[in-house]
Order: structure tokens, then sequence, then C-alpha cells
């Protein structure tokens, strides 16, 4: 898709060589925000290849890329209050990055293990921080949509001064909740911004195929609401347009729509292959547009980043996933009692039960559950003596 | 003071009480509701804490949970409990799930929606179902349904300030019918006990809602051929209170359970096969259920299709003769 074809123009500031399309103009990103906008993006590119790798060789069950939106998603974070509410889809780990969640902690969510703030029950990469204000990952697609609405709402009650983004995906603008959401937000007037990562893929259904009219922008005059399409690759337009949507959520309790035109440029998840839908020929004009490469190229220009800085950041970074990925996946899993806590806020007798007849089973065939045995107390000699005792009993046969 | 009064008069307590308590649904704000239970608490509270939603159930739920996860205690309305399908993924996915899959960073506790069920008002397939046990199958929710105006205050005022995110169901049948002595007061009945209505030796009947006053109808029935019944209100269906149930069984030695809704996968399937893993060897007859047909809720023939005082006293006689 290009801005010809859209009746709704893109807003841009940077060329993909990284000079403005306006020269002389002022951009209003400062020196230390750019770097560390930069610094978040690359990590954020360096977890994802490593992490993709770790799937690949069994090491993590699943995994989703933010490959080729890290200007749309970091960008947008950038121009937020610390304390302003993210609902996001499930490949924003930029944002949470650029909140500070750090690589230890992305690690502990995706191994699952004690220290896991979501206790080893959701997939990898359903992060989410209460002190990061970032809201825990829900996989049904959309329903976060609604809650921000929600959210947003309690923020305007509570008047101060505060918003929510949701971040999304155009397939999810598709469910019911994108719309519910979008016209509650806008008949009762929330600090919400609505921000649709038109990526151009749904898994492997193209845009084309996910809506007829020109994007998810034009939505927002049914509602009523304000709108801006942004280059979703332009991290200097991205966070411009973020502040701008922010200052009028904000101050005027409307709620606004932001799309950003960008491109999935990995696969959908690590269980998805593209190359069975789209074209390499494709996927090679847009890694010319790469996002990181057009911000590298413009902070160069100014002075702020050079080769040097380039490579020591990008060594640092690798070592520094590598051994944060290697401390996760030492540590052990959470306690079995994490299998019936926070279901309601203390277990029913009922649950309390449950988990009394699961331990003494366990009790009694420690080696067929090796995780909860260890959690209960037993060592691994004793699980190894209840794996060899049972070896010896077959059905129908004696036991030993 | 009558059902509607009862709620009414629990909202408003409530809102005074916390100013977080914010209500809201479709026809919540001027009107009052559809059934009223709403009525003046706009003028009271203002726009802001009680108000109109559009038409969009999902989005009520999905708001709901938001501005619960947001620290606020909604009590959103759904209109009619058989139109509360829209909302069922942010109900069963969401809401139930919040705090367990943020392992506790955050939570929907304060959430409470209210909804009107079941028959005996002649409206037909769209307006009598009794959907709890599609929500009961669900771990993090509770549901409650009171059966008369003191019963709806009490547990009403407890779900709202419960915990966890609480289902409410009234049964509108009774939303006016039922009157009774309702203390100005503000009180909490405790959610998950079942409460004793009479105390009896041969037989344990044993429903919830507008199917208690049925069910009294049938023990009154019974108790003049000599049988001597013991009455319970389960009154929250999820989590349920075993105990209670199990213990008035293992005295009586038989149960009969009635509810509105369809028999398959009904309510009463969960209560039988517990109660038969629990008192096994006390039983004196097998479980009976007395619920609705296997059908859509019909409009004309509404009278054949619930389970009314015959159709329960018939299951007790059969159960003592067994």
């Amino acid at each position: 898709m290009t801005g010809d074809e859209l009746t709704i123009p893109i807003f841009k500031r940077l060329r993909q060589d990284g000079t403005l399309y306006r020269e002389g103009d002022d951009v209003s990103l400062e020196r230390v925000k750019a770097l560390k906008i930069y610094h978040t993006m690359l990590f954020t590119r360096v977890l994802d290849e490593r992490m993709l790798a770790a799937q690949r060789q069994g090491r993590l069950s699943f995994y989703m890329q933010c490959t080729g939106e890290e200007a749309t998603v970091i960008g947008s974070a950038a121009a937020l209050e610390d304390d302003d509410m993210i609902m996001a889809q499930y490949r924003e780990q930029g944002a949470l990055a650029w909140r500070g969640f750090s690589c230890d902690e992305f690690m502990n969510q995706m191994f699952g293990n004690e220290l896991d703030y979501g206790k080893g029950r959701q997939m990898p990469i359903h992060y989410g921080s209460r002190d990061l204000h970032y809201m825990t990952i829900s996989s049904p697609l959309a329903t976060q949509i609604p809650q921000a609405t929600g959210y947003a709402y309690g923020q305007k009650l509570a008047g101060k001064g505060r918003c929510t983004i949701t971040i999304f995906g155009e397939g999810a603008a598709s469910e019911g909740d994108f719309h519910a959401a979008l016209n509650m937000a806008s008949v009762h007037r929330v600090p919400c911004i609505f921000l649709c990562r038109n990526n151009g893929y749904a898994i492997s259904t193209p845009s084309s195929e996910q809506f007829a009219a020109d994007g998810i922008a034009p939505r927002a005059f049914g509602y009523h609401m304000q709108c801006i399409r942004v280059d979703g690759n332009d991290v200097i337009a991205v966070y411009e347009a973020t502040c701008a949507a922010r200052k009028i959520t904000v101050e005027t309790n409307q709620p606004v729509l932001i799309e950003a035109m960008t491109y999935r440029l990995a696969a959908h998840s690590s269980s998805d292959d593209p190359s069975g839908y789209r074209s390499k020929e494709e996927e090679a004009i847009w890694r010319d547009k790469d996002p990181i490469l057009r911000m590298r190229h413009w902070l160069e220009a100014q002075g702020w980043w050079s080769e040097e800085d380039e490579k020591a950041t990008g060594d640092q970074l690798r070592r520094e996933v590598l051994e944060s990925m290697k401390r996760a996946e030492k540590l052990a899993p959470p306690p079995l009692e994490s299998l019936i806590s926070d279901v309601y806020d203390t277990p029913p007798p009922l649950l309390q039960q449950q988990l009394e007849d699961l331990k003494q089973h366990i009790r009694k065939y420690p080696h067929a559950y090796p995780k909860g045995a260890s959690s209960m107390g037993f060592s691994a000699q004793e699980i190894e003596q209840s794996r060899k005792a049972h070896e010896q009993w077959q059905p129908g046969g004696e036991q030993s | 003071m009558n059902m509607l009064q009862a709620i009414n008069n629990a909202l408003d307590i409530a809102m005074a009480a916390n100013p977080q308590v914010v209500l809201f649904g479709e026809d919540v704000g001027v009107f009052g509701g559809v059934f009223r239970a709403t009525s003046h608490l706009q003028d009271k509270y203002g726009r802001d804490r009680c108000f109109n939603t559009p038409l969009t159930e999902q989005g009520i739920i999905g708001f709901a949970n938001g501005l619960a996860a947001q620290g606020s205690t909604p009590v959103a309305e759904i209109q009619f409990a058989d139109y509360i399908f829209p909302a069922f993924d942010q109900i069963v996915n969401e809401a139930a799930k919040f705090r367990y899959r943020s392992g506790d960073l955050f939570n929907v506790g304060g959430l409470t929606i209210r909804t009107p069920y079941g028959g005996g008002i002649a409206g037909g397939l769209y307006h009598s179902q009794s959907p709890e046990a599609y929500f009961a199958h669900t771990p993090g929710l509770k549901i409650v349904i009171p059966r008369n105006p003191h019963q709806a205050k009490g547990l009403l005022l407890a779900a709202i300030r419960d915990p966890n995110p609480v289902l409410f169901m009234e049964p509108k049948r009774l939303y006016r019918a039922s009157v009774g002595e309702v203390p100005e007061a503000d009180y909490e009945l405790p959610l998950g006990v079942a409460e004793v209505l009479s105390e009896g030796s041969d037989i344990t009947l044993l429903g919830w809602g507008a199917q208690m006053e049925i069910i009294e109808k049938a023990a009154a029935m019974a108790e003049r051929e000599g049988i001597d019944c013991e009455v319970i209100d389960l009154r929250s269906i999820l989590p349920w209170d075993i105990e209670t149930v199990c213990k008035s069984v293992l005295k009586t030695g038989r149960l009969v359970v009635s509810h509105e809704a369809p028999l398959t996968g009904g309510f009463a399937s969960e209560i039988a096969a517990t109660v038969q893993e629990r008192c096994f060897l006390y039983l004196e007859a097998p479980i009976r259920r007395v619920t609705g047909l296997d059908t859509p809720f019909p409009l004309v023939l509404e009278k054949e299709h619930l389970p009314d005082e015959l159709k329960i006293y018939e299951a007790i006689k059969q159960s003592l003769s067994y």
C-alpha cells in the first residue's frame, strides 16, 4: 500500500536516508530521548532475533516479533507520561522495554519461572507490569480495546490528567470489541488513544481482505473522533503524532485514533511461515524501509551516533540477552500452590481440596510430576527412586 | 419493599458509601433501567456515576472490566440475561481470568454484573432464559441469585463489595411480585453460603432464585401428607455451598434439585454428581432433577415448560416411594 492510493494523507517527517522531508524544520525529539528510543529499538530487535532462535532450538515454546514495527511501538510509548496506561495486543514488547522492563523480566515471563509476575500461567510474550502501567496481555484478540475505554473513563473520573493508549492491529479492528470501544469512548468522552498498527497482515490475511475502505483511520469520522494517519516506520512522525494526540485527549477528554502505516516484517509468530502467502520481493521492499535504519541515519546526521556506537551497543545487547536467558532457564518453576491461587482473592474450599488431592497423588507418583514434586520438597534422588520403583511395575503383572 | 425497591436501595447505599461505585448499562440513566432498578440514582449521584451506555453488551462488560482494573467499582447492567452472550468473551475470558493470568498484578474484583433472568413473565424465547450454568463452568466468577427483597439487598451489597467479579442474577418474575420486610440499614449476606429455610427429616429440596417459592409450595403440599421436607436456598451458584447441601442429604437421604434452565448440563447435574460422590452410602433414592425441558423457552406453553410445584411434588413422592 502506498500513500498515493489512500484518501487520508500520511504524516511523515523522515526519509529513509535520514533527511527530513522539509529541510530546516525543527524536530521535537531531543538528543537524550532520541538515543534512548534508538537503544530500545536495538534492544527489541536483538531480543526478537535471539528469542526466535531460542524457539527454533526448542528452548522456548513460542515467540512473537516486533520486527519492522519498532518505530510505531516505541515512538508512541516515548510520547506518553510514564504512568499513562498501556493496553497492548501482543507484539508491543518495545513499549514495555521503553518503560524499563528489564531483560531478566522479559525472560522470566517467557520461561514461566518462579520469578514470572504471571506465575507461569500464560504463553511466552504475555507480559504485564503494574509498576510500569502496562496491562498484562490477553490472548483473545481486541478484548483490551473496550477495556481501555473503561480504564480511561476511570482516569477521567480520577481527574489526574492521565490517559490510556491501546495498541492493536488492523485485523483486530474487525472485531466487535473495536467498534464497541470507539463508540463508547466518543459517547462518554474518555482520554484514550487508539493506536492501530496497520502492518499489512493478520496472520496470512492481507489488509486487502480485511477491510474494503481506506484503512482504519476513516472509521474515526463515523465515531466523531479525531484521527491521524502516520508513517509507522518514521519514529519522529509517530512520536510527534502521539504527543499531539495525548495533548488533545488529556485536555479535552476526547479519544483520538492513530493509524500507523507499517509492515510486519517478521512472521506473525514463531508458528507462522509467511513464505506461504507473500513474496520475497514484497518483503524486500519493506526491508529497505527498516525503521531502525531510518532512525540511525538521522541520528548519525545529527552527530549523535556512530558506527562504533552501533557495534559496541549491538555486542553488549546480544551478550546481555544471552546471559539473561541462561539465568532464566535455570530458575525453578512456580510453586504447585500457584495452580489455585489468584482464581479468586482466596481459594474457595473446593479448590483447596482439589490441591490437597493432587498433592496426595503426586506423593505417590513423584517421578511423573517432577516440577510439582520438587516444589513439594522431593529431592532429585527421591524422584529417581520413585521412577525406578514404578518402572518395574508392568500392567497386568506383579507389582514389585 | 418489593425486590426492585430493595435493589434500588442497595445500589443507593453502595453509591453513598463508596464514591468509586459507578452504574451503567442500557437505559440505566434518567429512565432508571427498563425495570426501574436504578431509578433516581442519576439525579442523586450525577451523570458521571450513573449513565446510559450505547447498545453494546460486549462494550458494556469490556468497559466495566477496564474500569474495574483501574480501581473503580463498576456495577454494569445487562438488560436481560438472554442478551448477555455478546459479552460472554469479556466475562469468561477476561473478567474471570484477569487476576489469574496477571499473577495478581491486575484484577477486576470490583466488578458486579446485574442481570434479570428467568421465565414466568410471558417473555418467550429471548426474555426468559436462565444461563447460570454457562457461567458456572468458569473459575474466577461468583454467581449469586436472590430469592426475595431482603436477600436481594443483602446479597447485592455483598456482591458489590466482594473482591471478585460477581454475576448477580435477578429473578425478574419476582421484581414486583415479591414483597417483604427489608431493613433500611446497610447490611450484607454472605456469598457462597446456602441458607436452610426450613428443617426436615425426610427429604432435601434444593433450588435458588424464583424457584424457591415454587419449592416451598411443593414442600407445603408434601407436608400435608406427612412428608417432612428440608428446604435449602443455594443462593450462590459459584462457588456453591457443598457442605450445607451434603450435611442435609446425609441426614435426609433424599434430594430433589429444581431449576428453570434445561436439564442437560444444568447446574443440578453438578450438584447431583457431587452429592453422589460424598453421600453415596446414605442415599435412599436416586437424586431427582426437576427442571425446564431441553428446549428453547416457549411462549404460550410456558406453564407446561416450567418446573412447577406439582412436578416437584411428584418428584418428592417418587423419591419417598423408591
